[in-house]
C-alpha cells in the first residue's frame, strides 16, 4: 500500500488492484445469503404471495369449479366474524400454557446452567430427547396419559380433586398441558444459553452490595437473562398459538383452536379464501403481539 | 461519614476453612485496627482469597469467630454485613451504567437520592461525566475504579479488595497504589487488602500478614518484615535474603554466635529469632558490599571470600552472584551510584556486611543454604 500511495492517482480514482480484491470480498456475503435466499423465495415468499391472493378470491367459488379474483376484502371481516372466539381461545390457551412452562422451564433452565455440574450435558440431552420421536407420536402418548381409566385421572379422583365423573381428556386443560408439554423445550434451550453464560460473582457481587438472594435475581440475573427469554417466548409462543394437533387430540371441537379452524377450511371445507384470510390475520395478529413485546421487553437494556 | 453502627477493629478468631480434607485457612487469629490498611500477603493457594470471602461472608468458616468490634458476624448473610468488596474480576453488572452500577448497594438500602452520592463518588475516583456509559465502554483501569467506587459509596465498615490491581499492566498498577492509598486515608475506613505482589503490599500497607499454608507466618509493619524476618519463607517471600546453613552456639555479650561453613559470625541478640541449634545466618543482598580482598572490610563488618560469577546490570543497581568456597551462590546488589566501577566475571572478591543488618532464624535441621535468587522478581528497598 505504501507503494501504491506514491503513484500518481488522481484522487477519484484510487489504485485498481485493491478494488478489484476488495470488490470480490465484498460480494461474498451475497453469495453466501444465495442458497438460503432461493429457497426462501421458492417455498416460502411465493407460497406466500398464492396464499394472500387466495385470499382475496371470489369465496363463491369453489377448487372444481375454480376461483375467480375478485378482490374479496370482504374475506377478512367475514372470517374474524365466523371464527372470533377460536382466535380468542388460541391466544388464552398458548398464553396460559406459556405461563406454566415459565414456571417449571425458568428454573429447570437455571438448575441445568448453573448448578447441574456434571450432570449438565445429560440434562440437556434429557430436555431435547421428546424430540427424537415425533410430535404426533408424543401427543398421543399424553392421549393415554390423560386418559379417563388412565392412572392419573384415577388418582386426581381418589384425593378428590376431581369429582367421580370428572375427566381431563377432551377438557381445555388437556390441550394446555399438550402445548405446555409439547413446546417447553423451545422455551428451555434458548433461557439455557443465556444463563450459561451468566457469571456467578455478579451474583456474588450483589450479595455483598446489599442485594438479597430474591433481590439479586430481580436485578442480576433476570435482565442478563433477558435475551433467552425473549427468544424462547417467541419460539414457543408463535408455534403454540397457530397448533392444532393438542386440540385435535387432547380436546373436543368445543377446545378447537383457530389451527384446527384453518385446517378444516383448506383440507376439509375447501374454502381457500376462508383459510387463506384465517392464515394473514393470524399471522397479523402474531406480529402485532411480537412487535408490542419487543418494544415492551426490549433488549436495549440487555447490554 | 459514619456508618450507623459504630466501627471497630476487624477481628479473626480461631478462623478455620477446609474444604474437604484441604485446609484452606488454619486457626487464623489475628486483629486488624479501625481505620488501617491491611495487606494480606501470600502466594496464590495460601488461603489469603479464602479469608477475605469468610470476612465478606461469601463463604461459611468450618471454625472460629469473624468479629467487628464486640458483634461475631460470621453468621451473617453477606447482604446483611457492614462490609464491601473489591472483586479481582471487578464484577461490574454489564447491563447496568456506571451511574446505576455505583448506585446498586444504596438502591438495595432503600435510599432514593443517589445521584449526589454517586456523583461525589465518580469525582472521588475521577470518572466524572462516566455515569451515562456502560462498564463495557471503560478500559480496564477505569472499571477498577468503578468497582472501587460501587463499593465505597456505601461507607462500609471494612472495605475488602481482592488482588484488586491483578489485571492492571505495571504503570497503571502503580498509579491506582498511590490512589488507593490517597483513598483510603481521605475516607479513613478500614482496608483489607489481598495480594500476591509483595511490592503492592508493602507500598500501601500499614501492616501486612505473609501466609502460608493456611497460617500466618509473619505480622508487622512492611520494613519490620523486610528487615528482620520471622521466619525463612517470609525472608524470600518479601525481597530476597541470602541465608546460610549454620548452627548458633548461644551468646557471647550482646551477640548471638553462629558457626557456618567453617567460619563463625556473630549478630546482634535483637535479631536472632533463636540462639541454639540449626539456623539460618540471613542477609538481604543490597546489605552486602564487595571489595577486593578482607585486608578491605571496614572494621566491625563480617566477610566470606568468592568469585564473581554472574553479573547483570539492571539499572539502578547491578546484581552479582558470588560463588563461596563451599559452592552456594550469595546474591549481591550494588546501587550504581556512580562510586566504584563495574566487576568482572571471574573476579576475586569479598562480601562484607554489618552484623547489625544480618538476622538469624530457625531452621529445620537437613536444610541447606538458600541464596539462589528470584531473578523474575524485582528486588524490594534497591530501586528508587
Amino acid at each position: 500500500m505504501t507503494a501504491l500511495a506514491q503513484l500518481p492517482t488522481s484522487s477519484g480514482e484510487p489504485a485498481a488492484a485493491p478494488i478489484v480484491r476488495r470488490g470480490r470480498y465484498k460480494l461474498l456475503p451475497y453469495l453466501l445469503l444465495l442458497p438460503g435466499a432461493a429457497w426462501l423465495l421458492v417455498f416460502f415468499a411465493l407460497p406466500l404471495l398464492q396464499l394472500a391472493a387466495a385470499s382475496l378470491y371470489d369465496p363463491s367459488g369453489s377448487l372444481s369449479t375454480g376461483y375467480a379474483m375478485t378482490w374479496a376484502f370482504g374475506n377478512y371481516p367475514d372470517a374474524l366474524q365466523a371464527y372470533w372466539p377460536h382466535f380468542v381461545r388460541s391466544f388464552a390457551y398458548s398464553a396460559i400454557a406459556l405461563v406454566l412452562a415459565l414456571l417449571m422451564g425458568y428454573p429447570l433452565a437455571y438448575a441445568i446452567a448453573q448448578k447441574a455440574g456434571r450432570w449438565k450435558n445429560l440434562l440437556l440431552v434429557a430436555v431435547v430427547a421428546p424430540m427424537f420421536t415425533s410430535f404426533l407420536v408424543r401427543t398421543l402418548a399424553w392421549k393415554t396419559i390423560l386418559s379417563d381409566n388412565g392412572w392419573l385421572v384415577g388418582l386426581l379422583r381418589d384425593v378428590h380433586l376431581l369429582g367421580p365423573d370428572g375427566r381431563l381428556l377432551a377438557t381445555p386443560v388437556a390441550v394446555v398441558l399438550g402445548l405446555t408439554y409439547n413446546f417447553l423445550p423451545f422455551l428451555v434451550l434458548p433461557l439455557y444459553a443465556s444463563l450459561e453464560r451468566l457469571d456467578y460473582r455478579l451474583l456474588e457481587a450483589a450479595n455483598d452490595l446489599y442485594a438479597s438472594p430474591l433481590r439479586a435475581f430481580q436485578k442480576v440475573t433476570l435482565p442478563l437473562s433477558m435475551p433467552g427469554l425473549i427468544a424462547g417466548t417467541l419460539l414457543f409462543f408463535i408455534p403454540a398459538t397457530g397448533d392444532y394437533i393438542n386440540a385435535e387430540l387432547l380436546g373436543t371441537p368445543n377446545q378447537y383452536m383457530i389451527g384446527n379452524v384453518i385446517d378444516s377450511a383448506f383440507l376439509v371445507r375447501l374454502d381457500y379464501p376462508q383459510g387463506a384470510a384465517l392464515s394473514f390475520l393470524l399471522m397479523a395478529a402474531i406480529l402485532a403481539i411480537v412487535f408490542v413485546y419487543l418494544r415492551k421487553a426490549g433488549t436495549e437494556e440487555v447490554l | 461519614m459514619g456508618h450507623e453502627t459504630p466501627a471497630g477493629d476487624l477481628r479473626l478468631a480461631n478462623l478455620t476453612k477446609r474444604f474437604g480434607v484441604f485446609t484452606a485457612v488454619d486457626d487464623l487469629s489475628l486483629t486488624i485496627p479501625q481505620g488501617s490498611f491491611f495487606a494480606l500477603l501470600g502466594a496464590s493457594g495460601c488461603g489469603k482469597t479464602t479469608t477475605l470471602r469468610m470476612i465478606a461472608g461469601l463463604e461459611q468458616p468450618t471454625g472460629g469467630q469473624v468479629l467487628l468490634g464486640d458483634r461475631d458476624i460470621a453468621g451473617l448473610r453477606p447482604y446483611k454485613r457492614p462490609v464491601n468488596t473489591v472483586f479481582q474480576s471487578y464484577a461490574l453488572f454489564p447491563h447496568l451504567d456506571i451511574h446505576e452500577n455505583v448506585a446498586f448497594g444504596l438502591r438495595r438500602r432503600g435510599i432514593r437520592q443517589v445521584t449526589d452520592q454517586v456523583e461525589r463518588m465518580l469525582a472521588l475516583v475521577q470518572l466524572e461525566g462516566y455515569g451515562r456509559r456502560k462498564p463495557a465502554q471503560l478500559s480496564g483501569g477505569q472499571q477498577q475504579r468503578v468497582a472501587l467506587a460501587r463499593a465505597l459509596i456505601n461507607q462500609p465498615q471494612v472495605l475488602l479488595l481482592d488482588e484488586p490491581l491483578g489485571a492492571l499492566d505495571l504503570k497503571l498498577r502503580r498509579q491506582m497504589q498511590i490512589e488507593l492509598k490517597r483513598i483510603q486515608t481521605e475516607v479513613g475506613i478500614t482496608f483489607v487488602h489481598v495480594t500476591h505482589d509483595q511490592e503492592e503490599a508493602m507500598t500501601m500497607a500499614d501492616t501486612v500478614a505473609v501466609m502460608n499454608a493456611g497460617r500466618i507466618e509473619q505480622l508487622g509493619a512492611p520494613a519490620e518484615l523486610y528487615e528482620y524476618p520471622a521466619t525463612a519463607f517470609v525472608a524470600n517471600f518479601l525481597g530476597q535474603s541470602n541465608l546460610l546453613a549454620g548452627d548458633a552456639g548461644g551468646h557471647s555479650g550482646g551477640d548471638v554466635l553462629v558457626a557456618a561453613h567453617g567460619s563463625r559470625f556473630s549478630v546482634p541478640a535483637g535479631r536472632a529469632r533463636v540462639d541454639r541449634g540449626p539456623v539460618f545466618l540471613g542477609v538481604r543482598p543490597e546489605k552486602l558490599h564487595l571489595v577486593g580482598g578482607p585486608d578491605q572490610v571496614p572494621a566491625g563488618h563480617q566477610h566470606v571470600g568468592g568469585v564473581v560469577s554472574d553479573a547483570s546490570y539492571v539499572g539502578v543497581s547491578t546484581q552479582y552472584l558470588v560463588r563461596t568456597a563451599w559452592g552456594s551462590e550469595l546474591s549481591v546488589f550494588a546501587a550504581n551510584s556512580g562510586v566504584g566501577g563495574q566487576l568482572a566475571v571471574g573476579a576475586t572478591v569479598t562480601a562484607h556486611w554489618d552484623p547489625r543488618h544480618a538476622f538469624v532464624l530457625p531452621r529445620e535441621s537437613g536444610a541447606d543454604d538458600q541464596t539462589a535468587p528470584l531473578l523474575d522478581e524485582p528486588p524490594v528497598g534497591v530501586a528508587s
